[in-house]
């Protein structure tokens, strides 16, 4: 039987008719199209899957669609405003924090989590902070590094 | 990755929550912060016919201090315990085993009522609660009643809990004076989950002999269990380095340690003592000992 299901995905209302087996990334990549957030494993220990629910950093494959209603998701498309990328965004770039990029979007959303938790965090909470999210390619050394860059660069909060 | 299909529930009271366990039976399985059971599902691992959601259940998260004891509700997340000031004010090593549990998102759904539920062999809280004593609360159609750690797991992920009931509360004593204890352990590189952990507590009498040692081992086997032989040699004792290595000698000992992929049993025998051997050093430490 099919269960309405209704969130906000950056910043947009979306409502739903779904299968309760239905897990979120999947609702997120197929049923709204947004696909930027990934699926790197069967086992939730990659954390490609990481979207912000509520303010929070969440595996996106370890939740089921019906268990949301009414919460406030954000993905990497809501990152970049008006074309401008955010510093989280730009610290990858500048520090070559990537290479095939799929670990990225997952990455990036972690990052986000931990900068509002730790605004200046060490090298070792960094490393600390990213258990959750693996990434084949850099080794995480320049991911340690665009998140030093990004901690210098974020807007001074409010 | 598709788990089996199911019927979907949030009831909103534990009443409420009851009657489906007890209407649906084993065909049910309760759902808390889903990262045991949603991980078991997507392999197909576990398939219920019916999911019964507690999020939407009230009273069932967060923590308070009664008397000389810490209430936390079985709905609890462990990040709720890592970055509680109570928790760190009256109890640090409960947010400190919280913070190392998985990783930042599985600690912001994970809850404690359903590690302890679940009872995984490599679970970082069993260990823990058994160190500190610990007292779970399950509520069934004829009210509640409480369970002592040591009689709480049974085997394999098997618990004292019964199938028509739920784990509302974990109860924690907090510890008395001139006491100190911590948890260490050998994370898995992926998951983070222990290879091997060890949590002691240990209180000291005025001469600053061991009044109390207290300790669990979570990892090598196929349940965490007390580490009785370890508590009977530090009991007395003035624990320096001569005897809390000797005390540890200990920890495999009535352990039913388990090959695997993570190491033979010699090699978990093996960190189940050293690991021991530094959670006593530390707990000491901060007992002022
Ligand atoms: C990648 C990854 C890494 C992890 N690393 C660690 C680690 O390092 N250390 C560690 O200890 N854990 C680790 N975990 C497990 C994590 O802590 C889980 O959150 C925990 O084991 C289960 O809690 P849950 O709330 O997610 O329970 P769920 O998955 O929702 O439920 C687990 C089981 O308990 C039952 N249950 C849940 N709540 C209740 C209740 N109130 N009463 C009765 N039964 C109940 C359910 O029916 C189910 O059978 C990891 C998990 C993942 C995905
Ligand atoms: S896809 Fe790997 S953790 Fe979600
Ligand atoms: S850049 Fe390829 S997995 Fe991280």
């Amino acid at each position: 039987m099919k269960l309405p299901v209704k969130m906000t995905i950056n910043g947009q209302s979306y409502s739903h008719e779904v299968e309760p087996r239905l897990l979120l990334v999947h609702y997120i990549r197929e049923t709204v199209g947004l696909t930027g957030t990934h699926v790197g494993c069967d086992t939730s220990q990659c954390g490609a899957c990481t979207i912000l629910m509520d303010g929070q950093a969440v595996k996106s494959c370890t939740f089921f669609a019906v268990q949301t209603d009414g919460a406030n998701i954000m993905t990497i498309e809501g990152l970049a405003k008006d074309g401008e990328l955010h510093p989280i965004q730009q610290g990858f770039w500048e520090k070559h924090g990537l290479q095939c990029g799929f670990c990225t979007p997952g990455m990036i959303m972690s990052v986000y989590q931990m900068l509002e938790r730790y605004p200046k965090p060490s090298e070792e909470l960094i490393r600390h902070q990213l258990e959750g999210n693996l990434c084949r390619c850099t080794g995480y050394h320049n991911i340690v590094k665009a998140i030093e860059w990004a901690a210098e660069h974020m807007p001074a909060k409010k | 990755m598709y788990p089996a299909a199911f019927e979907y529930h949030a009831p909103g009271s534990v009443k409420e929550a009851l009657g489906l366990l007890g209407k649906h039976k084993d065909d049910a399985k309760l759902l808390a912060g889903g990262h045991s059971l949603i991980p078991m599902m997507k392999l197909r691992l576990a398939q219920p016919k019916h999911l019964i959601d507690l999020r939407k259940v009230p009273g069932l998260s967060g923590i308070k201090q009664d008397g000389n004891v810490l209430s936390i509700g079985a709905m609890t997340t462990h990040w709720q315990v890592e970055s509680s000031a109570l928790v760190k004010s009256k109890l640090a090593v409960m947010s400190e085993v919280a913070g190392l549990i998985g990783d930042p998102a599985v600690r912001n759904r994970g809850t404690v009522g359903g590690s302890i539920a679940h009872a995984d062999p490599a679970a970082d809280w069993p260990a823990a609660m058994i160190a500190l004593g610990a007292e779970m609360v399950c509520e069934g159609a004829k009210g509640r009643r409480t369970v002592k750690v040591d009689d709480w797991l049974k085997g394999l992920m098997s618990t004292a809990v019964g199938e028509d009931e739920i784990l509302v509360e974990i109860r924690v004593p907090v510890l008395p004076a001139s006491s100190g204890a911590a948890y260490l352990k050998f994370p898995h590189p992926a998951s983070r989950f222990a290879v091997v952990g060890v949590a002691a507590a240990v209180t000291l009498d005025g001469k600053g002999m061991c009044a109390k040692a207290s300790v669990g081992v979570t990892g090598a086997g196929t349940k965490a269990v007390r580490a009785k032989g370890v508590e009977a040699g530090c009991a007395g004792k003035k624990l320096d380095a001569a005897a809390i290595e000797a005390a540890a000698s200990k920890a495999a000992e009535g352990v039913d340690v388990q090959a695997d992929l993570q190491g033979s049993v010699e090699y978990k025998s093996h960190l189940c003592r050293v690991f021991a051997k530094r959670a006593l050093t530390e707990a000491v430490k901060r007992a002022g000992g």
